[in-house]
């Protein structure tokens, strides 16, 4: 047993820490810090700086403009960027397709898709599920039918994150309608400017649009965007679920938001005296760092296992069902700490550069909007009832 | 034992059910929330015509009620529509301060707020009092005509359509409440929407003068008078939480029976059940918490107090405990504006920022047994 950083994974760290230090701007982790929405332009700035230092594709090998980093060498730098408050980079091109095109794309998707992934010229999103397909995604209806060189598209996805800003979504279509559920799925590249492409924002309980539903109607879509085989799309979702996911307990998400947390609740009176001081709220608090202390912890056991070339499988369910519970918790008590301030509700003072000021203080006009967004964490990416199923078969053997 | 309500109040209740159930819809309802002042004149009037402010007085000021069970009928059944109509602040708060300890003259305006005529919301909470009524910073002044205020109110709900308020203000005597005009010079309100769809304001007092005759009460029966009308305040707030509480579990079993996946209804899955029971269970509980409150809003004091700090804290865990498990059991459906589940959602978790929280009652909770166990072992 060691619980240490090896001298090599210290240096690391810091070369990391000194990065951010030259290179996030102030102005954008003080509204990640605040839970302020971020703009197209400042998620593509930040993808653009990572990518200048060649850091934006932490989990791809080396010879795709990857890092070729191990899980613990990804883990310290995901971390770093949570505690330093960056933008979250996108997940939907850099962990979702580009691992399925490692794995079965065609040297020429490779070729295509990659370098434009890296350099901002496209933007992913993900077309999984439909309004009657959620947590039964394997009973997904939209269908691709074989026309010359080309599969016509017709159907509908749902909860498409960030899809407005969205070049190109990779989708799960049905390609043959009389097999079994999972086994007439493909999985298939649509350009998002073809004609027939449809995309409506939904507004969500936070005031927010960052999910949409997209409409497909006699979409034509070249042959050659099918990755992999016709009706074999199911094992590639499948495989992207079950890739390593190292950053799926958030931990470095829940360290930031409790420093937050915590300094809030020196800023808030109670009773003539700092939150913190009151033996119940400050109990409830340590709850949580008591958890997180465990939870991170489990977390670098299942780190270095990968880093060992062992896979994670059904465990990375343990750490998504833990991992979002302890965001959602703090995530409550930071919206109890502001107290009455947690009610006022100025949307436009939570957009990019806004310049509607809120009510109270300024650590106070997110905190209930976000409370509410981050109920999504145990809903969707497989819902915390669809791991505790994993759970119960794969590990429980139930 | 009976837990059955009167006659009378199982009418008003049918009456206020069908009003809203015919003219509360979910376009009216949106129309009020992104109103500049979040209320509905005609709306409002029309809840006065159906006796639903009266309701809330007893026949000493013209009303035919004001028992906690007649505000417990009256909320729930506005908890159940999601109704974003400044009652508790106007009706329950702001009523019962101005029949506690108004003048002649100030007990003059209930007939008018009775009949829908007259806003009146207590202005007490400041940016650092939290949830205490005495944490006040607002300064009275005396003058030669009589006092001159300063200070901050914070998140006042109602106040965007109030025609006074009730500010809590210190004297060298200690706490005063004055009833201000909200035109009144150097009253200065900054109006917004809470999450919930209620309005508030922020409210700057600045060299405001108010005659003499502004006072209402004394420093010497304030505070006296605010945990009278808190505890009013929270009765009518565990009722609303109650009706809200009723509503989102409706929605959600109704979702549980139609939405199929996996080839069933979701309302199959054992897991799923489980958890709809607990709600259940849990919403029963918040049931009975809000009948001990509202059956003991006229005890005295210390029992009052007892089940106000039982009631608001049980009611606000449940409240959590239903907002998060129904749009859990919803899945996607439950995040989006577009349903009506988070209307529900967003009212149960605003009041738990009402009137103190979950821990702010559970401490003061704490003290009552504490105090009680002393007083055992002596």
């Amino acid at each position: 047993m060691d619980l240490n950083f090896s001298d090599d994974e210290l240096a690391f760290r810091d070369e990391v820490r000194a990065f951010l230090k030259d290179n996030l701007s102030p102005v954008i982790a003080e509204r990640v810090r605040l839970g302020k929405r971020l703009s197209k332009s400042d998620i593509e700035d930040w993808h653009a700086t990572l990518n200048k230092r060649g850091w934006l594709a932490n989990n791809w090998p080396v010879e795709h403009g990857g890092t070729g980093w191990n899980a613990i060498y990804r883990y310290i730098f995901e971390e770093e960027l949570c505690l330093a408050n960056a933008p979250r980079t996108l997940p939907f091109g850099l962990s979702m397709l580009a691992p399925v095109l490692f794995k079965f794309g065609s040297k020429e998707q490779q070729e295509r898709f990659l370098p434009r992934i890296l350099d901002g010229t496209d933007w992913w999103c993900q077309g999984y599920s439909e309004p009657q397909a959620g947590s039964d995604l394997a009973s997904l209806k939209m269908k691709a039918v074989r026309d010359g060189d080309h599969y016509v598209v017709n159907g509908q996805k749902t909860w498409t994150t960030l899809g407005q800003y969205a070049d190109w979504i990779f989708c799960l279509v049905r390609t043959d309608p009389e097999a079994r559920a999972q086994e007439g799925i493909s999985f298939l590249l649509i350009d998002m400017k073809t004609p027939g492409v449809t995309v409506r924002p939904i507004t969500l309980i936070d005031g927010g649009q960052e999910v949409n539903e997209v409409f497909f109607e006699d979409v034509r879509v070249p042959a050659e965007n099918l990755v992999g085989q016709e009706n074999k799309g199911w094992t590639y979702a499948k495989y992207l679920l079950t890739h390593e996911r190292t950053n799926i307990a958030g931990v470095g998400f829940s360290t930031a938001a409790l420093a937050h947390l915590k300094e809030i609740c020196c800023k808030q009176m109670s009773s003539g005296k700092p939150l913190l001081e009151n033996p119940y709220f400050a109990g409830r608090i340590a709850e949580i760092e008591i958890d997180l202390m465990a939870m991170a912890t489990t977390n670098l056991r299942m780190v270095t296992k990968a880093a060992a070339g062992q896979a994670p499988g059904a465990e990375s369910s343990m750490l998504k069902i833990k991992g979002t519970e302890i965001r959602q918790a703090i995530n409550d008590l930071t919206r109890r700490a502001v107290g009455r301030y947690a009610m006022p509700f100025v949307s436009e003072a939570l957009d990019s550069g806004a310049n509607v000021e809120g009510v109270g203080p300024d650590y106070a006009a997110a905190v209930s909007p976000s409370y509410f967004n981050n109920r999504k964490l145990s809903i969707f990416g497989g819902s915390n009832e669809v791991q505790r199923n994993i759970i119960s078969k794969a590990i429980l053997g139930l | 034992m009976n837990f059955k309500h009167s006659e009378e109040r199982r009418m008003l209740q049918d009456t206020l059910s069908r009003y809203l159930t015919n003219t509360y819809t979910a376009d009216q309802r949106s129309a009020c929330v992104s109103s500049a002042q979040g209320s509905n004149e005609q709306v409002w009037s029309e809840l006065a015509e159906l006796g639903v402010i009266g309701a809330l007085f007893g026949e000493e000021h013209d009303g035919f009620g004001g028992s906690g069970f007649d505000i417990a009928v009256v909320f729930e059944e506005l908890g159940r529509f999601a109704c974003v109509e400044p009652l508790m602040a106007s009706g329950v708060m702001g009523g019962q301060l101005l029949s506690t300890l108004g003048s002649k003259a100030q007990k003059a305006h209930i007939t008018d707020l009775i009949a829908g005529k007259l806003k009146v919301v207590p202005a007490l909470e400041e940016p650092q009092s939290r949830y205490d009524l005495d944490a006040v910073e607002t300064t009275a002044e005396q003058t030669a005509e009589g006092y001159r205020l300063n200070g901050t109110k914070s998140v006042v709900i109602g106040a965007p359509s109030a025609d006074k308020i009730i500010v809590s203000a210190r004297t060298g005597d200690g706490v005063q409440l004055f009833l201000v005009d909200t035109d009144c010079a150097g009253v200065e309100r900054y109006n917004y929407p809470n999450l919930d769809g209620y309005h508030a304001s922020d409210i700057a007092l600045v060299n405001v003068s108010v005659p003499a005759s502004a006072c209402l009460g004394t420093s010497q029966d304030a505070l006296v008078a605010l945990e009278a009308a808190r505890a009013a305040g929270v009765v009518a707030l565990c009722a609303e939480a109650l009706g809200a509480m009723e509503a989102a579990k409706d929605l959600t079993i109704e979702y549980l029976r139609v939405r199929t996946q996996f080839g069933r209804p979701l309302g199959k899955f054992q897991a799923l059940q489980h958890r709809m029971s607990t709600v259940l269970i849990e919403i029963e509980q918040a049931r009975s918490a809000l009948i001990n409150v509202a059956g003991h809003l006229s005890a005295e004091t210390s029992l009052r107090d007892k089940h106000v700090f039982a009631a608001k804290n049980l009611i606000g865990r449940v409240a959590q405990l239903v907002c998060e498990e129904t749009i859990q059991l919803h899945g996607g459906i439950g995040m989006t504006e577009e349903y009506s589940l988070n209307h529900y959602a967003k009212r149960l978790t605003m009041i738990d920022h009402q009137l103190g929280d979950v821990d702010y009652h559970l401490e003061r909770f704490v003290g009552v047994m504490q105090q009680e166990a002393a007083a055992e072992s002596m």
